[in-house]
């Protein structure tokens, strides 16, 4: 999950950074609510043109209904959405350039596969042949072309599932919403149409915003992650960014495995933080600007793959060292993920590449261990 | 059987026995239906299609004796005969009487349609909440009389009746239309008496209609009034077939309608039967006229029958 870096003619994207970027996509304020109950909660948002934008957080959050609101099934009950610096109130879907892949993908059942794949095309009277070899073109992608003629009840939910997206694509769109476009095909297969994705997406210069449960897949195609918690953003920041630097508890519990530890700030200043944690005796500290104060409860948050497992007692003692006793070791292939039982009761993992497969592993159950960490290998958290 | 794993086998829990002959009688109930309400009323019909009419109770012969047991049984079939079989054939009076039918049926069954349609639709599109009780006013008229609400008709068309003096006070018209004992009458009498039948198949294809498949071609471009034919309309054919089938068949037999509301140009073979029936009292011509009736209307059923299972199987 560590090493999900981003290719290097992405890395130079960056408008966030630069104040003098047009925001494509806009939401101001937007409140949107469904009779008492509050699905979107005054939001604000800016998404750039060009961008793969990822929309993640847990289930009823409200992203499809952020999405319905830029495709114009939704209007906002307060507040504006705004594409190219247009408000969008009052424009019906079938004039707006976005195209949205359903959650649900909602394919024409009395249609062809290849009909479905040509229907927006066949609204803007494209050319019959043009149609035709967009359609060729979109099957091919999603690696649908010997099922053209078939209608959707005899494909599979995976088949269905790129039939949608391959719907949702032909016509090019401006901005192309993806509500979970890969869930149902298999890890390989959604591999390649995620590369497929990205490269098209690049080749065209479309705005994409995709909705997925899986965060890996956020991580991979993602220039920026929108984690949504209750109609709200939590945090928007690059995939590694949000790996590395979570804002908060929430979005570290949510993307990717992690251990927290509680604890109270023992100092702050000079870009290092200070924190006792509780029930250990251990001193993290780490390299940080915080504003707290002495005596705040604070959390430290650390990927298991940041932190070293070993048997001898480390020479900086307790600072950013806890002492523990294995309590389960998972072998997953290319790494093991340790368990380590604190004194506290709670379990810390650490995940160890295997280097070699026929290393007697020196460290086995039961054994007492010490598990170290660097100053930058996690962050401090105080909500 | 010695064999004691046979005996286990033999002794499979009864439950699967108790809902094999629970099967059969599913099975076995829809055919007692047919047997007893329509194969032999049918038999006894077409037996007596295949008689002679004669000045006696009842009108025709032979009749079978039963108490001369089997010999009755073989004389009484010697003497049938296909002559008014030929006699349909060969007057053109029942040829032009079952074409004005089937005729009068289509133009019906397409008004009923285009009544029901919004209708369906309005029902479809109405607030969850409210859609039962659209469905009970749909129903509701079933609970009158038919004979009752035709008659009521003759009161609202004939020419001093509500609908002209409706229009004479509104001032479209100036002088009395004659609706009565037209073929408009019994078109209108039609569509007002069949429209539940169209009404119901195509609100239940209407309400299934998936939201999100007209959201998907609003998405891609599609505006409403072009989406109602690329996906609604396509989509709520099943509904329409039915429909279509369900007021065509019985309207091509309809004899009240015709009898009450139409002139004497109105020409079904409905009417046609009655006046051989009750007036010639020449049963065996009504009863091959209804045989050959029920064959004109197999075909419809026939192809019905066989969509409504084809779509049943496309749906599992
Ligand atoms: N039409 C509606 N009427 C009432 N409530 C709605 C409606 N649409 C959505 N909601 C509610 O708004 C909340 C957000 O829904 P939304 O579909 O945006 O969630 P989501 O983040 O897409 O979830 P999932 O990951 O399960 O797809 C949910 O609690 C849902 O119940
Ligand atoms: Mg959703």
């Amino acid at each position: 999950m560590a090493g999900k870096a981003v290719g290097p003619v992405r890395r130079s994207f960056a408008p966030w950074t630069d104040p003098a970027s047009k925001p494509f996509i806009e939401f101001r304020k937007v409140t949107k609510r469904f009779g008492d109950f509050v699905a979107v909660d005054d939001l604000s948002l800016i998404i750039y043109e060009r961008e793969f934008f990822a929309l993640l957080g847990p289930s009823g959050c409200g992203k499809t209904t952020l999405m319905r609101m830029v495709a114009g099934f939704e209007g906002p009950t307060e507040g504006q959405v705004l594409l190219d610096g247009q408000d969008l109130a009052g424009v019906p879907p079938y004039r707006r350039p976005t195209n949205m892949m359903f959650q649900s993908y909602a394919l024409f059942p009395h249609m062809t596969v290849e009909a479905n794949i040509g229907f927006g095309l066949k609204q803007d009277r494209m050319a019959k042949g043009e149609i035709d070899a967009r359609v060729e073109e979109m099957l091919s992608l999603v690696k649908l072309t010997p099922f053209a003629k078939r209608k959707p009840h005899q494909l599979s939910g995976g088949q269905r599932q790129r039939v949608a997206l391959a719907r949702s694509l032909a016509k090019w769109p401006k901005v192309l919403l993806l509500d979970e476009p890969l869930g149902a095909l298999d890890k390989k297969l959604r591999e390649e149409t995620q590369f497929e994705l990205t490269d098209l997406q690049q080749k065209l210069g479309l705005t994409f915003v995709i909705v997925t449960h899986d965060q890996e897949e956020a991580m991979t195609v993602a220039d920026r992650i929108a984690v949504m918690n209750q109609g709200r953003i939590v945090q928007i920041a690059t995939p590694s960014e949000i790996y590395e630097q979570p804002n908060s508890r929430y979005v570290a519990d949510f993307i990717g495995d992690i251990n927290v530890l509680e604890g109270r700030i023992a100092s702050t200043g000079n870009g290092v933080v200070r924190l006792e944690c509780i029930g250990t005796g251990a001193t993290v500290e780490v390299d940080q600007d915080l504003t707290a104060a002495p005596g705040d409860t604070a959390w430290f948050a650390i990927r298991p793959e940041k932190i070293s497992i070993s048997l001898d007692r480390p020479q900086n003692g307790t600072i950013n060292a806890v002492e523990g006793e294995v309590w389960d070791i998972g072998y997953l292939g290319d790494v093991s993920v340790y368990h380590v039982r604190l004194p506290t009761g709670a379990t810390m993992k650490a995940t160890v590449t295997n280097r070699s497969r026929l290393v007697e592993r020196p460290i086995t159950w039961e054994d007492k261990v010490w598990l170290t960490w660097t100053r930058d290998g996690g962050v401090i958290l105080t909500k | 059987m010695a064999d004691p794993l046979a005996t286990v086998e033999t002794k499979a829990p009864p439950a699967p026995a108790r809902q094999g002959s629970g099967r059969w009688l599913v099975l076995i109930v829809p055919y007692l239906w047919l047997l007893i309400f329509f194969a032999a009323p049918f038999l006894i019909v077409f037996k007596i299609s295949l008689s002679t009419a004669a000045m006696a109770i009842p009108p025709y012969t032979p009749v079978f004796d039963l108490a001369q047991g089997f010999v009755g049984l073989v004389r009484g079939i010697q003497e049938f005969a296909v002559d008014n079989y030929l006699w349909l054939v060969s007057d053109d009076l029942y040829i032009r009487a079952y074409l004005s039918s089937l005729w009068i049926a289509a133009i019906s069954t397409f008004l009923t349609l285009l009544v029901a349609y919004p209708l369906a639709y309005g029902m479809a599109r109405a607030p969850k909440g409210w859609q039962p009780t659209l469905v009970m006013l749909v129903i509701l008229p079933f609970w009158t009389s038919f004979l009752i609400r035709v008659y009521s008709w003759i009161g609202i068309l004939k020419k001093e009746g509500l609908l002209n003096q409706l229009l004479l006070y509104v001032g479209a018209i100036d002088q009395p239309l004659t609706i009565l004992n037209t073929n408009w009458a019994v078109y209108i009498g039609i569509v007002y008496s069949y429209l539940p039948f169209m009404v119901l198949p195509l609100y239940a294809a209407l309400e299934r209609l998936d939201d999100t498949l007209l959201e998907a071609a609003s998405d891609l471009g599609s505006p409403p009034s072009r989406a109602f034919w690329q996906i609604t309309f396509p989509l709520s054919l099943p509904g329409v077939i039915a429909g279509c089938f369900l007021v065509f068949i019985p309207v091509t037999g309809e004899f009240v309608i015709p009898d009450l509301l139409g002139g004497t140009g109105t020409l079904m073979i409905g009417k046609t039967l009655w006046t051989e029936f009750f007036n010639n009292r020449d049963w065996p011509l009504a009863s091959a006229v209804a045989v050959i009736l029920l064959f004109l209307l197999i075909i419809p059923i026939v192809l019905f029958q066989n969509m409504e299972q084809k779509r049943a199987e496309r749906e599992r």
